[in-house]
């Protein structure tokens, strides 16, 4: 697979020399051809029988997890979160909600899988159930309910996050991703104060990363930038990440959204 | 007659009370302060990478909104970001280009998959914002364009040291500039600083062809 997608890459880079097209041409028809057979399925399916599959200690499958829209309901729950949940007082994204139901409905130690380290084990699991979630709103538009006081609240705090200066190089999320068309070397960088449109930004992850054959979660997405920004280490789930999915997501509205996506 | 209207009256003022209330949330200033503590709680040490980063000077408290600072707020971040400029001996500002377009490409450092913050260990980061030579096709647009820095400018003394200012630190010549205060945070130090001013204003740099 791995080699299939190289020598890909290597032929669009070589046809896009001799056609004297455009970077950004040979760029785009590049993640065509990798849109074209998006590994992300193989870990959509993982995760419908996670779902579906009984598990830890109390023998349970997730089915009577509720997302938002109700036990069990999975369609279009993805593109309502993050969002208020009253029977854990929090405002959670979708990874914190699995933690939860994966605590309460089948017993597992969520403090424990948030610890975890990306793409191992449970980690692993969290990543193939957000793509088969999040698979179950391919098409739709994002839609982040603001109705309660505390998603709003939620919102206020993550605007004030995206644009919080730190570290050696004083960045914030703002600096790559607070303007139209700028980019990061060849990377578009979508600016996220708005809607940045369909299918880009909130409404393209989780995605498959073809540079790392990996499945990666809003969650890792948002653990990753903040390495890059030079920032200490986000807690898994933290209400930093939580309330930046807010803020991204509640600009997103009307997007539709793609995940999971593929990523070069 | 006179009754009906004072009771409607005083009915609206309720009513607008009642909805003032429900959406009156936390205040602006509260917000502000509910998100610092989230941030505190939410993150971690990892590596080189310590909670003490969150700690914001001005140039960072100052610059971390959608909103410019006051005027006499960016006077001070650049009085103090001028302040902070430590100056080469003897005037030499030009070090070696082709050690400065090495450092140009780099863009590690500081994180914390990073092992040493030491200068050494760290990039410049240049071309992930900036077109430098034109032969480098794979550069960023958060910058400006760096194409002919030096022959644009006569290569004149007074904007050598004005390059070498700006890379040291930013805020400078430009409040809540994006680009890191290389010197001032010690990401560079002053000999490599000394290379990126060769790079975009020496003569033979490939900058400047």
């Amino acid at each position: 697979m791995r080699r299939l997608v190289i020598t890909t890459a290597l032929a669009v880079a070589s046809t896009a020399g001799f056609a004297q097209k455009s970077t950004a041409d040979g760029i785009a028809e590049y993640r065509a051809m990798l849109a074209d057979g998006n590994p992300a399925e193989l870990f959509e399916a993982k995760g419908e029988d996670l779902w579906k599959k009984k598990r830890g200690p109390k023998n349970a499958s997730l089915e009577q997890c509720d997302l938002g829209k109700g036990p069990g309901v999975v369609k279009g729950a993805w593109v309502e979160l993050p969002r208020w949940f009253a029977d854990t007082k929090r405002v959670q994204d979708l990874e914190s909600r699995l933690l939860t139901c994966m605590e309460t409905l089948q017993g597992l130690n969520a403090a424990e899988i948030a610890k975890a380290p990306f793409g191992k084990g449970e980690q692993a699991n969290m990543e193939a159930l957000a793509a088969w979630i999040s698979a179950e709103s391919r098409g739709a538009k994002m839609n982040l309910p603001q109705g309660h006081a505390e998603e709003r609240r939620m919102y206020e705090l993550g605007k004030r996050a995206f644009f919080f200066r730190g570290g050696p190089m004083d960045f914030s999320c703002a600096s790559c991703h607070g303007e139209d068309g700028k980019r990061i070397r060849l990377q578009d960088l979508p600016n996220l104060t708005k809607n940045p449109g369909d299918g880009v930004g909130f409404a393209a992850w989780p995605a498959y990363r073809v540079s790392s054959g990996e499945m990666w979660s809003m969650q890792r997405r948002l653990n990753d930038c903040y390495r890059q920004q030079r920032f200490p280490y986000p807690g898994y789930a933290s209400d930093v990440t939580i309330s930046l999915g807010v803020y991204m997501g509640v600009n997103a509205k009307g997007a539709e959204s793609i995940a999971p996506a593929i990523k070069r | 007659m006179q009754n009906k209207t004072l009771i409607l009256a005083a009915a609206a003022l309720v009513a607008t009370a009642v909805a003032t209330g429900c959406a009156t949330g936390p205040s602006p200033a509260e917000l502000d302060q509910q998100a610092l503590a989230m941030l505190k709680a939410s993150f971690r040490d990892q590596g080189i990478a310590t909670v003490d980063r969150l700690d914001q000077d001005l140039g960072q408290k100052a610059c971390s909104s959608d909103k410019a600072p006051a005027e006499d707020v960016a006077k001070k971040i650049e009085a103090d970001a001028l302040a902070s400029v430590k100056w080469p001996n003897g005037g030499q500002y030009v070090g070696d280009w082709r050690e400065g377009e090495k450092l140009a490409q780099n863009g590690r450092g500081m994180t914390w998959t990073d092992k040493s913050a030491e200068p050494t260990a760290n990039g410049a980061n240049c071309y992930n914002c900036h077109e430098i030579d034109k032969k480098e096709i794979s550069y960023g647009t958060i910058g400006p364009s760096l194409l002919g820095y030096g022959k644009l400018r006569d290569f004149k003394e007074s904007e050598i040291k004005a390059a070498y200012e700006k890379i040291y630190d930013s805020h400078a010549s430009f409040p809540c500039s994006l680009m890191p205060r290389f010197g001032a945070n010690k990401v560079l130090s002053m000999d490599q600083i000394k290379d990126l001013v060769a790079l975009l204003m020496a003569k033979d740099s490939p900058v400047n062809k």
